[in-house]
């Protein structure tokens, strides 16, 4: 009886341990899906939407996965299919360049303004 | 005297914010993709919605012509309006049409199918969406014209008048 009992936990422990096995998947999709715009849902990512085109967005990059594709695969064929508007983070280029530098600017022109200011006083 | 250039140029510089802000409200809120001209993947395998058979996408578009694709669904109420116009264009018996299931029941795909008419030469069946992302789509329904497996314009939402004219334009001026 208590070989059975033993037999029955040794069983449901690796049971749990093949379970967590299968897990990593999925941590992959949610990092992906995160940084993909849902493109018929404004303001939220295809993690956090549960809309039709979000569900299946996240089934696809599950079967790319298993496919053995890397994330930057993922990447470049979604971009290919939808435009560069998909990911969230936007690559540096003509169009983009702006947007990447103006922040740094501001942020310069915000220090000389205070180192100014400072040494005026 | 700085006092009233300080002014003019506040002014300015919020008539110039308003204006932008302003031209914004106008621009559609709706992101499509610029780049249309995308390949196909032939080596796509998809199952048909009646006999669930195994077909490669490559065997149903053929390469010289120009091919429909058509993602619709029974419980899509957009996809109802815009039956009549696919009728429309198989009759035409130019182009072959195409329809994908996207995320239905086999028993109301049927019955819309046998209610409203076919306008398919081969319905396929697309369960978990996943096959009309490899085409871009982003919801339903949505049109792709085709030639050489080449994407050569998309319709996002239901045909109308308009877009069917537009599709018989576009075929009628390759043929030239």
């Amino acid at each position: 009886m208590k070989k059975n009992k033993l037999i029955l936990y040794i069983l449901s422990f690796t049971l749990i341990f093949l379970n967590n096995l299968n897990a990593d998947n999925s941590q992959q999709i949610d990092k992906i899906s995160k940084n993909l715009r849902c493109l018929i849902c404004q303001g939220q990512s295809v993690y956090d939407s549960q809309s039709d085109f979000a569900l299946s967005m996240k089934v696809l990059i599950d079967n790319k996965i298993n496919e053995g594709k890397t994330e930057k695969e993922i990447y470049d064929f979604l971009k290919n299919k939808y435009g560069e508007w998909i990911v969230y983070e936007p690559e540096i280029g003509l169009n983009t360049i702006l947007l990447w530098v103006i922040p740094l600017i501001l942020f310069i022109f915000g220090g000389i303004l205070i180192v100014r200011k400072v040494s005026i006083k | 005297m700085i006092k009233k250039i300080k002014f003019v140029i506040i002014i300015l510089f919020f008539s110039f914010i308003f204006f932008v802000f302003f031209k914004g409200l106008d621009k559609p809120n709706s992101y499509l993709p610029k780049k249309n001209i995308t390949e196909i993947d032939t080596s796509l395998v998809f199952k048909n919605l009646y006999d669930q058979k195994e077909i490669v996408l490559g065997e149903l578009i053929s390469k010289n012509s120009f091919s429909i694709v058509n993602i619709w669904a029974s419980w899509c109420l957009p996809c109802r309006d815009e039956h009549e116009y696919l009728l429309k264009l198989k009759n035409l018996n130019k182009i072959n049409v195409i329809g994908i299931n996207y995320k239905d029941k086999k028993s109301n795909a049927t019955k819309f199918l046998s209610d409203l008419g076919n306008p398919y030469h081969e319905v396929l069946i697309d369960l978990d969406g996943t096959k009309s992302i490899e085409f871009g789509a982003i919801g339903v329904p949505e049109t792709y014209l085709i030639n050489n497996k080449i994407i050569v314009k998309k319709y996002i939402g239901p045909l109308d008048q308009s877009k069917l004219k537009d599709i018989i334009e576009i075929i009628k001026n390759e043929k030239k």
